[in-house]
């Protein structure tokens, strides 16, 4: 496991890659959902 | 005239799209989420240790699939902003506003995981690259496009000015492309192309591919999800 992890020497550039990705699709789902909940409020009270 | 073609003009309007459109994202988020599970275990567990690059180059499975999303994106977006100010039509112009923050989003994506492997391959996490810098270029399109279109409060007058700055921006997307033939760049060229077979392991090209797919899915779903929300905010 923490052989996986250390990605032979390269953790950094691997789970620095992985994770900055699916940290900003995660956020691009969370700030859309947002969006999509303020434009339903917003219709039910013209 | 036919049939389809009755169809698309039906579903050209907003209200007719959008739940045609709701139900096509919750398809294409669940198959992206496979997908991508998928990909992920391919590109750690199922794909060879690289001879010359050692774990370094697992990078690839999203850095190409990203690289790849955020030309083709460019590509829908200028389309669906020309149909808009040919056509006049109000679900196009829609479409491009829609595309822009994912197609931002990946291209970000290739930059930062080309950085994190430019530096253990090349030694560095930046060059003035002829790939490089286009790549950043198309970045600072997507970004004026928002900006433009934010920036202007008349909905139907953001969408021409944003579909101008779209189509003139087109040109970037072969400069990207061929970059790497036309100058001299230390970014590598293609592994893959569509006239001979990928140089590369075919567990490797698997991997790639599925992350691709997983990534294509991921943009249509949000991206319906988001033209949803402008049609919402819009009525």
């Amino acid at each position: 496991m923490n052989e996986f992890l250390a990605m032979g020497g390269y953790a950094w550039y691997v789970w620095g890659s992985y994770g900055v990705t699916f940290a900003l699709l995660a956020l691009e789902v969370f700030f859309l959902t947002k969006r999509i909940r303020r434009a339903k409020a917003s219709e039910a009270t013209p | 005239m036919s049939a389809q073609s009755i169809k698309w003009f039906w579903f050209a309007s907003p209200q007719t799209f959008f739940p045609l459109a709701g139900t096509l994202a919750r398809w294409c988020g669940a198959a992206a989420a496979l997908l991508a599970a998928a990909g992920l275990y391919i590109g750690f567990f199922v794909a060879p240790t690289d001879a010359q690059q050692g774990e370094a180059y697992r990078v690839i499975f999203i850095h190409v699939p990203a690289a790849w999303m955020s030309m083709l994106l460019y590509a829908v977006m200028a389309f669906w902003a020309a149909l808009g100010l040919a056509f006049n039509t109000r679900l196009s112009a829609m479409m491009a506003s829609a595309l822009a923050p994912t197609g931002a989003l990946f291209t970000f994506i290739a930059l930062w995981t080309g950085s994190l492997w430019g530096k253990p391959t090349w030694g560095t996490y930046w060059v003035w690259d002829a790939r490089l810098t286009s790549e950043l270029i198309l970045l600072f399109l997507y970004l004026g496009f928002m900006a433009l279109q934010a920036a202007i409060d008349d909905p139907r007058r953001a969408d021409r000015a944003g579909a101008l700055l779209a189509i003139v921006g087109v040109v970037n997307i072969p400069i990207i492309y061929y970059s790497v033939k036309w100058w001299n760049t230390l970014h590598q060229g293609s592994s893959v192309s569509l006239k001979s077979a990928p140089t590369m392991a075919a567990t490797m090209f698997t991997g790639m591919i599925v992350m691709a797919l997983a990534f294509w899915l991921y943009s249509i779903a949000v991206t319906l999800l988001r033209v949803r929300c402008i049609i919402r905010e819009r009525a």
